[in-house]
């Protein structure tokens, strides 16, 4: 089997639209839970999440471009050409052929959907834009991504819910390593901010109106945040033979079901998903020194994956540095496992352990090493990225320095 | 009595029970109702009487509001029609 390497990252998330800026961000503790200001929040109780900031199509697309491109596809290529670019890789070369394109989506362009929807639903418009369908459907971002950079290989997006980008990159990874294809170019992307959506979220009764604040005390749920990041994943020793700067490299990837509940978590199902991830990268419990854990900020699942780690990590579970980064750029949905994945090369590269942000006072039922408030200097080697979706889907990667 | 009737119309139809079996001291633990349950009934009072429930799983006291029998929703009810009738009197 093929070992399986990181060369290039793109990230654009709000913490930044750069990997540069976003690591700066990431160091800091400091959220980028603000107001929301793409849409009105008049009507909506949900006032705040996590926006990209200042994201300007223009900045990036030609018009005619944009055009054809939801939000979630321009979060996606804007990420995928910073991760292409730092691979080094052309695929116009034959390369193409050998590459495949994964990318993970929760729900895809919602933001065309509720928009060309609310044309004909409420103001009674005869005709919508003809390029509506190419333009929200789920895999338009990865569409353009193989357009955009000539990959010719596989090419398909995952859906999962929130666990979509793990799935998409943990289906890559094997790709690669199992020797199907040499390249791919995999990641997730997600923009969630349309009035409609958040009515949804509302409805469901998770969101929290203050900020985001996984495993602490006062949490009141989750908030919601977009963007995408994409990264190259290349054979070992191809990456290697051509000299290419290795960010990280993938050793595991572990999936379970519960097949219990649409929206209650297991622990048990995230406990058998971070164990198959143990097994596939051929891990001991111990050698894992960081987690970054799904840890949405709701009651039921920092409790329950607290549980869930326990379970797996015994003794050592104490010993690990668990944070969520959702706390600094919220819940991304569907790209939330690439942001997170991305955060955690970045921290482990810079020599630093990403903290969780909005930590007021530990709850007696979540008992771990959150690294609460402040980044943590230390030189991990093996860390740990979990997400959990609505439907009980588990996915756990593993990365190694 | 119309807003009693009408909350004992709706549990019995979320907890699919039998509604002449529900009273007023039902505590909704008895009813096998999950929290999805919950949130299902209290979008139908919402619905149902055009008001605003201030009600998350994960925040039940800062609303004020107890929902642990089918009185204390009915009490609920009540007080929140009032109050936000005379809101939006103003």
């Amino acid at each position: 089997m093929n070992r399986v390497v990181i060369t290039g990252l793109g990230i654009v998330s709000p913490l930044g639209k750069n990997v540069e800026d976003v690591t700066a961000r990431l160091r800091t503790g400091r959220t980028a839970i603000g107001p929301i200001t793409v849409i009105p929040t008049d009507r909506l109780m949900t006032k705040i999440g996590g926006e990209v900031p200042d994201f300007n199509p223009s900045d990036y697309f030609a018009d005619k471009q944009l055009a054809l491109l939801d939000r979630c596809a321009q979060f996606a290529l804007v990420a995928s050409r910073e991760a292409v670019a730092q691979s080094g890789l052309s695929f116009r070369d034959g390369l193409g052929h050998r590459s495949a394109t994964i990318i993970g989506s929760g729900v895809g362009g919602l933001g065309t959907l509720d928009d060309s929807f609310h044309r004909v639903y409420a103001e009674g418009a005869k005709r919508i834009h003809p390029l509506t369908i190419p333009k929200l459907m789920i895999s338009a971002a990865m569409s353009h991504i193989t357009m955009e950079h000539g990959i010719t290989g596989p090419s398909f997006t995952v859906a999962s819910a929130c666990a979509s980008a793990n799935h998409a990159i943990g289906v890559a990874f094997h790709m690669v390593r199992a020797g199907s294809v040499d390249v791919a170019v995999t990641g997730g992307t997600e923009a969630v901010f349309t009035f409609g959506t958040i009515m949804g979220w509302e409805a469901l009764r998770v969101m929290a109106p203050d900020t985001c604040r996984p495993f602490s005390r006062n949490r009141r749920g989750m908030v919601l945040g977009e963007g995408a990041a994409i990264m190259v994943l290349e054979n070992r020793a191809r990456a290697e033979a051509r000299g290419a700067e290795i960010l990280a490299e993938i050793v595991g990837f572990g999936m379970s079901s519960d097949a219990l509940d649409i929206v209650l978590p297991s622990a048990e199902g995230a406990a058998s998903a971070m164990r198959a991830c143990l097994t596939d990268a051929r891990l001991a419990a111990e050698d894992v020194e960081y987690i970054n854990a799904h840890g949405t900020g709701t009651m039921a699942n920092d409790v329950t994956e607290t549980k869930a780690i326990h379970m797996v990590f015994g003794d050592h579970a104490k010993k690990l540095a668990v944070s969520s980064t959702k706390s600094m750029h919220g819940h991304a949905l569907g790209a939330s496992g690439a942001l997170e994945l991305a955060a955690t090369i970045m921290a482990m590269r810079q020599g630093f352990i990403p903290p969780t942000a909005n930590f007021i006072e530990a709850d007696p039922d979540c008992d771990l090493d959150y690294v609460p408030n402040e980044a943590r200097e230390a030189r991990v080697e093996v860390a740990m990225s979990n997400s959990f979706a609505f439907g009980g889907h588990n996915a756990v990667l593993a990365i190694r320095r | 009595m119309s807003i009693e009737n009408d909350i004992f119309d709706i549990v019995a139809t979320q907890a699919k029970v039998d509604r002449a079996t529900l009273k007023r001291d039902t505590r909704l633990s008895e009813l096998d109702l999950q929290s999805i349950d919950i949130i299902e009934l209290i979008f139908a009072i919402e619905d149902k009487f055009d008001i605003s429930v201030p009600y998350s799983p994960s925040d039940l006291n800062s609303a004020g509001v107890s929902f642990e029998t089918v009185g204390d929703l009915i009490d609920a009810v009540e007080r929140l029609t009032a109050e936000q009738k005379a809101q939006k009197a103003v």
